[in-house]
């Protein structure tokens, strides 16, 4: 537990937070391991947790009929995957796919739902953080879809 | 104002002389007799263009032009001058800088090519007659970016390197004429090889010859001319001063390459963008527009390939086009490239304004397009842009 | 004031000299490499990377493109062009043993001068990898004289990454990192996928003794300088190539000025400090 709480405290995205949030957090944190090739979650699942990636590489997924899957964005060491926890229905809308071995923190979703509903401050440190996550993946995910390098 | 780069000729013998018309047409006699194509302003078209001329008797004696914005009448004189006129819709680039040339032909033979260097030159140098100090001007602007920059146009160089130049000062001004406020004029200093300055009155009707160079000096030793006096020259001042005067537009220079770098988002450029349309007249009639393109062409044959160049104008769409679209797709922007090319880019890249203040994009704009009223609404309409 | 060159160039620079094709690789299902040597026994066209030609099929016309070859091999002129129109098809269709037209070269080159001694970034998206892999064969042609070589590159799809073969082999070299990604990817990619900002977080970069040098669409220039800069390196350390509507390429035909500068002269490559304005302005 001491170990994780050290992960989680040094991990890029929890970067300045209170010792005391840290500890509240790693109450819903755990260990994960994904094998290569291995679904993390699947599109419609429930989405009750979140990862922060420590190494791997996961590839985000999209499937449609009659069409082989369509990797929309690919995460790696250092990345966020999944704020789908976040909000109600808290359904996966994509695949994950590790696609090499992959680790990662898993953290509870529901557990950390709770926490920070008892707790706003907390709340409002994790909000602020995944709101920064999403406006980045935004502007990427715009930028991807001019094209730009399509024929004119 | 502006420093144009004229090499000043120092000379041995170089007192003003004055000619009488007759010396006039022994002027252009004694050009053709040297081997020169003489060009020279003539009535055509209802208007002053200019044409080769074999004598003083085709010269635009007795015509004047009015002009406005989008408005060029000729008006008979009550005398008989013979450059009693402003300026018409071509320059002297018509010659320099011509519209239409051939580069190079190319031949197939085999599977490799050869390139025949063919460019057209002209039969025989050429002498302009009838140079006005804005024209003058521009072609030391066009010297600059055509012979004297990084590269050196062979087409402009070999004609340029070998034209005689026949200045003749302004005596009078048109509406649309602001040389003065662009230092460009209406008197030309240097860098032509003879000055004529019309003198007509009732008793009279003579040219104060000034000599700019040796080929010049010598032209004028072997014309009939009587040494000038003292009161030729007051008249010659009073004529150029008149002209001066007589100007009713200018453009104030302060600071004008900021302003219009400043000022890109100026509403004044919808404004004018609502009347320009795109026709580039303004550009064929500048001399100082230098733009062209570049044509191959080949025969039905395949064998036979030429390149030629052709005057183009940024005001077409097709200028500016990359990849899938004109990056100036807006009327808007083709004009405000135009105007901050000409009044401010000009300085960054050659050291000089482009423009010479002669007139013609005003007069030759088919709605009348005032250069100096834009370049004064944008300056009192500010920064923050309430024009 | 912008800088001209002191003594006029005065030989003929509208003349094409004639160059035979040698080799022709399919790089993607549009995308050609066409290899060139000059017809008589010159000694080819001595260039610095980032500089031009003006290529010319017979009697069809003329395209502005890039020398994507090896400058220590002057003899041997290396053109990649994408097939969008009529000309580029030309070009692309020419067949070993035809001959083409060059002019150049022209126009200013990439900072391999500032860059000695310092760690290069090279950051290209789409064909922008063509004009730059010139600055890669020169820092690998002389290793010491420069520091870390990173090569950030985005393409469209799996299908359209070019010179797959150099980057394996470039990925290879000391001090060099090589990452690339694709915007769209598919199941046969095993690589990343995203525009090609995402690769900053991979890349080991150390801003301070860093020159980056930048190639693409205009609109990724844009955001891949913005990016450079929240990595860190100053305005003076970015540079970029720009394009623009080309006729003559020696500065008389007026096309491809950019605000007060000539592309074909002044440019294309450009410090950022100095067009970072300008690549603002809309419709300029």
């Amino acid at each position: 537990m001491e170990t994780l709480e050290r992960i989680i405290a040094e991990h890029p995205f929890f970067s300045g937070l209170e010792s005391y949030y840290t500890a509240l957090l790693t109450g819903c944190a755990a260990n994960a391991r994904f094998a290569g090739g291995t679904y993390i979650f699947k599109e419609g699942e429930e989405a009750n947790e979140f990862y922060l990636i420590r190494s791997g590489k996961v590839a985000l997924e999209i499937f449609a009929p009659q069409r082989k899957p369509i990797v929309v964005a690919t995460l790696a060491e250092g990345d966020v995957l999944g704020w789908s926890w976040l909000f109600p229905p808290y359904l996966w809308k994509f695949h994950a796919h590790a696609t090499v071995e992959t680790r990662a923190i898993m953290l509870d979703g529901k557990c950390l739902r709770t926490k920070c509903e008892q707790n706003h401050d907390l709340g409002y440190e994790v909000l602020k953080r995944f709101s920064q996550i999403v406006a980045q993946r935004l502007d990427a995910t715009r930028l991807q879809l001019l094209d730009v390098y399509a024929a004119p | 104002m502006q420093a144009y780069d004229f090499e000043v000729i120092r000379l041995v013998e170089n007192t003003p002389k004055v000619i009488d018309v007759g010396g006039l047409g022994s002027l252009v006699k004694a050009l053709i007799l040297r081997g020169y194509e003489v060009i020279g302003p003539t009535v055509r078209d209802n208007a002053i263009v200019f044409d080769n001329i074999e004598s003083s008797e085709e010269l635009p004696a007795g015509w004047t032009d009015e002009q406005a914005p989008g408005h060029y009448r000729l008006k008979r004189r009550e005398d008989k001058a013979i450059f009693g006129y402003a300026v018409g819709p071509q320059s002297w680039k018509k010659y320099l800088h011509p519209a239409d040339v051939k580069l190079w032909s190319a031949e197939r033979q085999g599977e490799t090519f050869r390139i025949l260097n063919n460019e057209s030159q002209p039969k025989h140098p050429y002498a302009f007659l009838g140079v006005r100090a804005c024209d003058l001007a521009a072609i030391a602007v066009q010297d600059r970016v055509l012979i004297k920059d990084k590269y050196r146009d062979p087409v402009y160089g070999s004609r340029r390197d070998s034209t005689f130049i026949v200045v003749v000062q302004c005596t009078q001004s048109a509406a649309t004429c602001f040389c003065a406020s662009m230092g460009t004029g209406p008197q030309a200093k240097h860098g032509f090889d003879l000055s004529l300055t019309e003198l007509l009155d009732d008793n009279r009707h003579v040219f104060l010859v000034h000599v700019g160079s040796e080929r010049g000096a010598k032209l004028l030793s072997e014309l009939e001319a009587a040494p000038a006096s003292e009161e030729h020259f007051r008249q010659a001042e009073t004529v150029v001063e008149t002209a001066a005067r007589q100007q009713v537009r200018n453009i104030d220079n302060t600071g004008i390459k900021e302003l219009l770098y400043q000022n890109f988002e100026h509403p004044r450029w919808d404004n004018v963008a609502a009347r320009c349309l795109t026709c580039a007249n303004c550009t064929m009639v500048c001399p100082t527009c230098f733009c062209t393109t570049v044509e191959d062409v080949s025969d039905v044959s395949g064998v036979h390939a030429e390149r030629w160049r052709r005057w183009d104008s940024c005001f077409t769409l097709n200028f500016s086009y990359i990849h899938g679209g004109s990056v100036r797709a807006s009327a808007k922007s083709r004009y405000r490239q135009w105007m901050t090319h000409k009044l401010a880019s000009w300085i960054d890249q050659f050291g000089t304004s482009g423009c010479v203040g002669c007139g013609r994009c005003i007069t030759w704009c088919p709605v009348g397009i005032d250069i100096t009223e834009e370049v004064r609404a944008i300056r009192e309409g500010g920064i923050n842009g309430n024009a | 004031m912008l800088e001209t060159a002191t003594v006029p160039i005065t030989r003929d620079p509208m003349l094409p000299q004639p160059y035979v094709v040698r080799h022709v690789t399919k790089e993607t299902p549009d995308t050609f490499s066409l290899s060139l040597e000059p017809e008589d026994e010159v000694n080819g066209m001595a260039f610095k990377p980032g500089q031009f030609s003006m290529l010319w099929v017979f009697g069809v016309g003329e395209l502005p493109i890039s020398i994507s070859g090896d400058p220590a091999s002057p003899r041997r002129l290396v053109y990649t062009v994408r097939s969008v129109g009529n000309a580029t098809h030309a070009f692309v269709s020419r067949k070993v043993g035809d001959t083409v037209g060059v002019r150049g070269p022209f126009g200013t080159g990439w900072p391999m001068e500032s860059a000695r001694g310092r760690d290069i970034v090279v950051v290209a998206g789409g064909i922008g990898l063509a004009p730059l892999r010139p600055v890669i064969s020169e820092v690998l042609n002389h290793r010491q004289d420069y520091g870390r070589l990173v090569l950030l590159y985005g393409a469209r799809s799996p299908r359209d990454v070019l010179y797959r073969k150099e980057l394996a082999a470039w990925a290879r070299q000391a001090e060099t990192q090589v990452l690339t990604t694709v915007d769209y990817g598919g199941l046969s990619w095993h690589g990343r996928v995203g525009v090609v900002t995402t690769l900053f977080k991979f890349a080991r970069l150390q801003p301070a003794r860093s020159i980056a040098m930048a190639c693409g669409p205009e609109i990724m220039m844009r955001f891949v300088t913005r990016e450079l800069e929240t990595q860190g390196l100053k305005r003076e350390d970015i540079y970029v190539s720009m394009e623009r509507n080309m006729k003559c390429a020696i500065g008389f035909c007026g096309h491809c000025q950019y605000g007060p500068h000539f592309i074909c002269k002044d440019g294309p490559v450009f410090r950022y400090d100095r067009i970072q304005p300008l690549l603002e302005k809309y419709e300029l």
